[in-house]
């Protein structure tokens, strides 16, 4: 992402930060009303950051430390309930401990925004980057995107929460980041004045549904066999309108701090005229582009695509994207055990994406960078030749011991 | 009987049952059992706490059966929390609406925010989040509504059930008389004694004596802070009795000492009903009104006395502090 010449107003100042620093600083930017922390490394620096707002006086919101993830985003929904704008964050089997409050946050369809700061799952345990944990939470009615830098990991902080909280929407957001190589890795950041946030973000307002004495609605009474499914198509429908209002949010984004996210939902390298096609998420996005900048050099038709936007699921766009590349191989840092060919998640979603498309790709899949291990330059070159490679075989353990 | 104390001088307490508000905010739709003690436990709390008042219910008994879509029996605004949440849902709803009013985004007033949480739900699962919102530093209200099972999920034990308790997971058998061989857990004590910030915590039954449930209600949003009341509920459909004797059962509970009646105000106990050396009712009159105990020997009557008799005669507060004779502070 390129930023363009901006006019003064609308950024404050341009700072070294961390992914986790910028999230925090975007939570700053929405002036947030509460938000609730627990430790649990890598997703912890945001929590770390925001207290230090509260302790400086730098942001007015309710600061709690809660007693567990449970806790924490239980508190987060029902703040949210009663209108107030809520952040949380977790990673790894933090996030998965909070699991049940996060299925209830979207079924009670609370734009509460959180971090997963990307964790392996225990045991063993291991710091590093994997995406099991908020690849957990696809189906439940979360929107759910990575970020890859630390400016594109401010950004889409505040545009969650814009998306989130449309009345049209109403959802809960993920916003995923790979723990290690983005939350605790620096990058040059410009951020904005909370003028111009204010201006790209409106007031949240929960209307008829606050949890109010003005307002005495009951929320989630027991239903049973009655209408639970009416009450699952309302949240189908808002899941399949959020796609136009992430399209519009970017839109007004780019108007306002001059960005240029040219497809909210993918970000294409070298993607048009390629013959062979990586699929990533994440960190490893940094890497692949550079790479498939250094083949194209050497004249190899290789691109990359960045899926941003994992829920919704940017069907459109990657049918458009890769209906007519002959190879396509996808970086996966995480893993499916015994799911469909033994592939790994997001290869089956991509795979049922272009099924109905005239013109398959062939598709591989790299199950790479486990635990948080490194995806190499070398490495991602190996994928990109072995995608090309119609000999080779379907799954792939990338970077293993032998 | 409401003694005027100078820290509920303001709490506007009810002087006997005919100054009760008529006005009724939890109402008809719910689908509660005849003789159902905690659907008084809600009636009443509410109706003490009055309109400006938020509530979440944690799932039991009180959700399932209490708030079916459509039905509500709700006048003041209600939303469902999760089984362990009742602590956390309680704390999110006073930290957002303080936040709230900070900003100017709503008018400053005092909105009571009152969770309710069954003995499954604030006892086991929620323990950890109970404790959490006893921390905290918001004006909110647990009420731990105890019928002594998971009493929507077809009766099964919880850590606050009667030692020995028939229940669908502790049946009796030939092999196994008494299965649920845990003693039931001393839970308000165990705030009180583990938060020493919290300054009211009371134990409590709805309907004896009378008044004394909606007043502690009231003194405990007076007063401020995380507060707790912990309401013992004879349940018909779980223990196995008529349901017209629901509220001999709750008196006979309080009387036989089995549940010690009591509040804790700013560190100091009061007992509602002090059976400190003084003879109780035999612990047996409240137990063989009970089918739950009706596998019950000789033997079992005998320990359960023994126990109470321990909680009233050697505990270092009667009832509520289990610390012997050894350790006693000498005055």
């Amino acid at each position: 992402m390129v930023v363009k010449q901006e006019e003064k107003s609308v950024f404050d100042r341009e700072e070294l930060m961390t992914g986790t620093d910028a999230v925090a600083e975007a939570v700053k930017l929405v002036d947030v009303d509460v938000f609730a922390a627990y430790p649990i490394r890598p997703y912890t620096g945001v929590m770390d950051r925001l207290a230090r707002f509260i302790a400086n006086g730098d942001l007015d919101a309710e600061y709690i430390v809660a007693d567990g993830e449970h806790s924490q985003f239980e508190i987060g929904k029902h703040a949210s309930s009663v209108g107030a704008r809520a952040f949380v964050g977790s990673s790894g089997v933090g996030w998965l401990y909070a699991m049940e409050s996060i299925g209830v946050t979207a079924t009670d369809r609370l734009p509460l925004v959180a971090l997963v700061g990307n964790r392996a799952l225990d045991d063993p345990g291991a710091f590093g980057v994997e995406h099991n944990d908020a690849l957990l939470v696809r189906d439940l009615g979360w929107l759910l995107c990575w970020a890859s830098t630390a400016q594109e990991a401010l950004d889409t902080t505040l545009i969650a929460y814009r998306v989130a909280e449309d009345p049209k929407v109403r959802m809960p957001a993920a916003v995923a980041m790979d723990g290690g190589y983005l939350t605790h890795s620096q990058h040059m950041v410009r951020v904005p004045t909370k003028e111009a946030v204010r201006d790209f973000l409106p007031t949240y307002d929960l209307g008829n549904r606050r949890m109010h004495p003005d307002n005495p609605v009951s929320i989630a009474p027991q239903v049973n066999e009655d209408w639970v499914m009416e009450l699952r198509k309302q949240n189908y429908e808002a899941a399949k309108r959020s796609r136009k209002v992430i399209t519009s949010a970017y839109e007004e984004y780019n108007s306002i701090f001059h960005s240029e996210y040219e497809n909210p939902f993918i970000e294409e390298t070298n993607v048009e005229d390629a013959d062979t096609v990586l699929v990533g998420m994440g960190s490893a996005a940094v890497v692949a582009r550079s790479v498939a900048n250094e083949m194209r050099k050497e004249g190899k038709k290789v691109g990359f695509l960045k899926i941003r936007w994992y829920r919704p699921y940017p069907t459109e766009e990657i049918r458009k994207a890769l209906s007519n590349v002959s190879n396509v191989g996808i970086i996966e840092r995480n893993f499916a055990m015994g799911a469909p060919d033994d592939g790994a998640i997001t290869m089956h979603d991509l795979q049922s994406a272009l099924y109905d498309s005239k013109n398959h790709p062939r598709v591989v899949d790299f199950i790479a960078g486990l635990g948080g291990r490194e995806i190499s330059k070398k490495e991602v070159r190996k994928m990109f030749e072995m995608t090309a490679d119609k000999k080779s075989p379907k799954i792939s353990w990338i970077g293993l011991r032998e | 009987m409401v003694e005027e104390v100078e820290e509920f001088k303001n709490a506007n307490l009810y002087k006997g049952v005919h100054a009760v508000d008529l006005e009724e905010l939890y109402t008809s739709g719910h689908r509660t059992c005849q003789g159902c003690e905690s659907a008084l436990v809600m009636r009443d709390f509410v109706k003490a706490s009055g309109p400006r008042t938020v509530v979440t219910g944690a799932t039991g008994c009180m959700y399932v059966a209490n708030t079916s879509y459509m039905t509500t029996p709700w006048i003041v605004p209600w939303m469902h929390t999760q089984l362990a949440a009742g602590g956390a849902s309680a704390v999110g709803m006073a930290a957002g609406l303080k936040a709230l009013m900070r900003k100017g985004r709503i008018p400053k007033e005092k909105i009571n925010v009152i969770n309710f949480s069954g003995d499954l739900g604030a006892g086991d699962e929620g323990l950890g989040g109970l404790s959490g919102a006893m921390q905290s530093p918001y004006d909110l209200l647990v009420i731990v509504y105890d019928n002594e099972s998971a009493a929507n999920t077809d009766i099964q034990a919880s850590g606050l059930t009667t030692w020995g308790a028939q229940t669908t997971f502790s049946p009796t058998g030939p092999a196994k008389r008494i299965l649920h061989e845990r003693w039931k857990k001393n839970l308000a004590a165990m705030m009180a004694i583990g938060h020493p910030n919290v300054k009211y915590v009371a134990t409590s039954c709805a309907t004896f004596p009378p008044t004394d449930y909606m007043n502690k209600v009231k003194k405990a949003l007076s007063i401020g802070g995380p507060t707790l009341i912990h309401t013992i509920d004879p349940c018909p459909k779980g223990w196995d009795y008529h349901p017209r004797y629901s509220h001999v059962l709750g008196e006979l509970a309080i009387k036989t000492g089995i549940f010690a009646d009591y509040e804790i105000v700013n560190g100091e106990v009061r007992y509602t009903y002090d059976l400190r050396n003084k003879k109780r009712v035999p612990v047996r009159e409240y137990l063989e009104k009970q089918g739950r105990f009706s596998h019950f020997l000789d033997e079992d009557y005998e320990y359960v006395q023994s126990k109470v008799d321990e909680m009233w005669d050697e505990w270092e507060l009667p009832g509520i502090l289990p610390i012997k004779a050894g350790l006693k502070v000498k005055k």
